[in-house]
């Protein structure tokens, strides 16, 4: 289909329309107040702009902490998944041992095992390591990323190995060279992991509602699916101010990185 | 390479290998014995043999939650193939509009699932929504988009085709890309019309992503969890009760951790078989 057929012309308004139409339909209502969206709910534009929804949502659920938490677990996974995922993907890429082949099996055998399979015990085991509620029950379960490492690895594998000859013979430990003189040359491939990480650990609502139960704990994306829960009667205003807090930082990364999560996404299939 | 001492290889796999076997193997074995036990999370646990399978099987659940998790995932997937090629073919040229539009149709597959289900909820509500109401308008019967037995679970398929037709357009246009534009234009001056060049150019170019695309977005759908949880906890009346959800609700609403782990076998089972064939069709893929 070309630019100019009409047909194809038809199909970009209904994605225009169908794509950024609920977008604006749920900046839309959380700009309305409780009598707007009882009498008019239809009203294509609020009567006054009003924020008052945000801070009814602000000042009835301590966002900022949620905020906090999902940023502070996201990139803790997302950082100890990189500084694992380098020595490991170096060792099965560039190192000779006994049990290699084992090891990159079983990477690629976790690959492929999602965490909507192992909740149930894992959940069972971290509750009598006493981790519900905590942390660590948040992030080590995926603490170990195996795309993580597979990509890293096949990264590694083009790197010539001269390079890392020429560090040893300059004294330089494994352990340096991974760190400050592979990580540098593998940035696109980091920033595209951390990325998808990222974003999909401060979006999940999965793991964060079976491992927490306590408020101090909550993610924000589960704090807002509560908002919808909680209370009676008409409060879409409110659910949809806290869907824009909920997206917003989301989809300012997104609008800054797009490229690189496109390429990521692409390459990775998931 | 010459190795600088196997201790180094082993020191650097060991965290990875560590956790990978503690959080994704080992679990799996967890839950097969599990599955022979009665449990309750509170009494001690009672070895009951395969009566949690056999329960499961006799009641239909087992049954019903593949039935509901096959419609569920065949709508989603060929649904988001669908619109993501049109979208693809329609969008893949340059300009702001559609690099606006790509970007809108891609964003959805980034935000959280919880924004996107809490969104198509208020959009779907009964008397208030703006999908609802307009749909009523066109003249369309007023239809209970969630609380439907019959609809629910198209319902959820719909939205989820919202939130991943992004995916499949992406992986489209990056395979549209590798097609030499030259082909198009040899088949132009030969008075190809723009059907015939579809159908003989760029659908059998494209085959490989799009097999690529339904494996991967069969196996996104399967594992679907986030819109049944927040729009309709797995009713009205069980029609949407998707695998994971039934396992849910096994362990944190009934208590019963034997005949969830009996679950998570079944569907441990189901997705390696997935994800088998998604290899066997990779690497068909790779050798054709």
């Amino acid at each position: 289909m070309k630019t100019g057929s009409t047909v194809g012309r038809a199909v970009v308004a209904v994605a225009a329309l169908g794509w950024v139409g609920p977008y604006l339909w749920m900046i839309v209502t959380s700009l309305k107040t409780l009598p707007e969206l009882l009498h008019e709910p239809l009203a294509l534009l609020p009567k006054t702009l009003t924020f008052a929804a945000y801070r009814e949502v602000w000042n009835t659920v301590p966002v900022g902490r949620y905020l906090m938490n999902t940023t502070v677990m996201a990139l803790l996974i997302a950082l100890l998944q990189i500084s694992l995922a380098l020595p490991a993907g170096f060792a099965l890429a560039k190192l000779r041992f006994v049990g290699k082949g084992t090891a990159f099996g079983l990477v690629l055998v976790c690959l492929l095992i999602p965490a909507q399979v192992t909740f149930v015990p894992v959940f069972l085991l971290l509750g009598q390591a006493g981790l519900v509620n905590t942390m660590a029950g948040l992030v080590l379960p995926f603490g170990a990323s195996a795309l993580g490492t597979f990509l890293v690895r096949q990264a590694l594998l083009s790197v010539p190995d001269e390079i890392i000859e020429a560090a040893r013979l300059d004294g330089a430990s494994d352990l340096y060279i991974v760190y400050f003189l592979l990580a540098p040359m593998l940035r696109p491939t980091l920033a595209a992991l951390f990325l998808l990480s990222f974003v999909f650990h401060w979006n999940d609502y999965f793991w964060p509602l079976v491992m927490t139960t306590d408020d101090h704990i909550r993610t924000i994306p589960l704090a807002i699916a509560l908002l919808r829960e909680q209370g009676s009667g008409m409060r879409w205003h409110l659910v949809m101010a806290g869907n824009v807090i909920l997206s917003a930082p989301v989809l300012l990364v997104f609008a800054f990185t797009q490229k690189h999560l496109v390429r990521a996404v692409t390459a990775k299939g998931f | 390479m010459k190795p600088s001492g196997r201790g180094i290889a082993y020191l650097m796999l060991a965290p990875t290998i560590g956790l990978l076997v503690l959080f994704f193997l080992y679990p799996l074995l967890v839950a097969a014995r599990e599955s022979l036990y009665a449990w309750d999370l509170l009494t001690p646990p009672t070895y009951v043999g395969l009566a949690n399978y056999r329960i499961l099987w006799e009641r239909g659940e087992l049954a019903r939650a593949f039935r509901n998790t096959v419609t569920y995932s065949a709508v989603t997937v060929a649904g988001s193939m669908s619109v993501g090629l049109s979208f693809a073919l329609a969008l893949d040229h340059p300009g702001r509009v559609a690099a606006f539009v790509r970007g809108a149709v891609f964003s959805a597959y980034v935000v959280s699932w919880v924004a996107v289900a809490l969104l198509f909820m208020w959009l779907l509500d009964g008397d208030t929504g703006l999908v609802t109401r307009s749909l009523v308008a066109l003249g369309l019967p007023k239809k209970s988009w969630l609380g439907d037995p019959d609809v629910a679970v198209y319902t959820l398929a719909a939205v989820s085709v919202w939130k991943i037709a992004g995916y499949s357009m992406i992986i489209f246009l990056a395979g549209l890309q590798d097609i030499p534009p030259v082909l198009h234009e040899a088949a132009a001056l030969d008075g190809a019309n723009r059907w015939v060049r579809f159908r003989h150019i760029t659908w059998p170019l494209l085959r490989p992503s799009a097999v690529f695309v339904a494996t991967t977005s069969l196996i996104i759908s399967f594992q679907a969890f986030d819109v049944v949880r927040i729009m309709t906890q797995g009713g009205p009346v069980h029609a949407t009760e998707l695998f994971v959800y039934a396992i849910y609700e096994q362990i944190f609403m009934n208590l019963r951790v034997g005949r969830a782990s009996a679950l998570v076998v079944v569907f441990s089972a189901l997705i390696l078989g997935l994800t088998g064939l998604q290899l066997r069709v990779w690497r068909g893929k790779r050798e054709a």
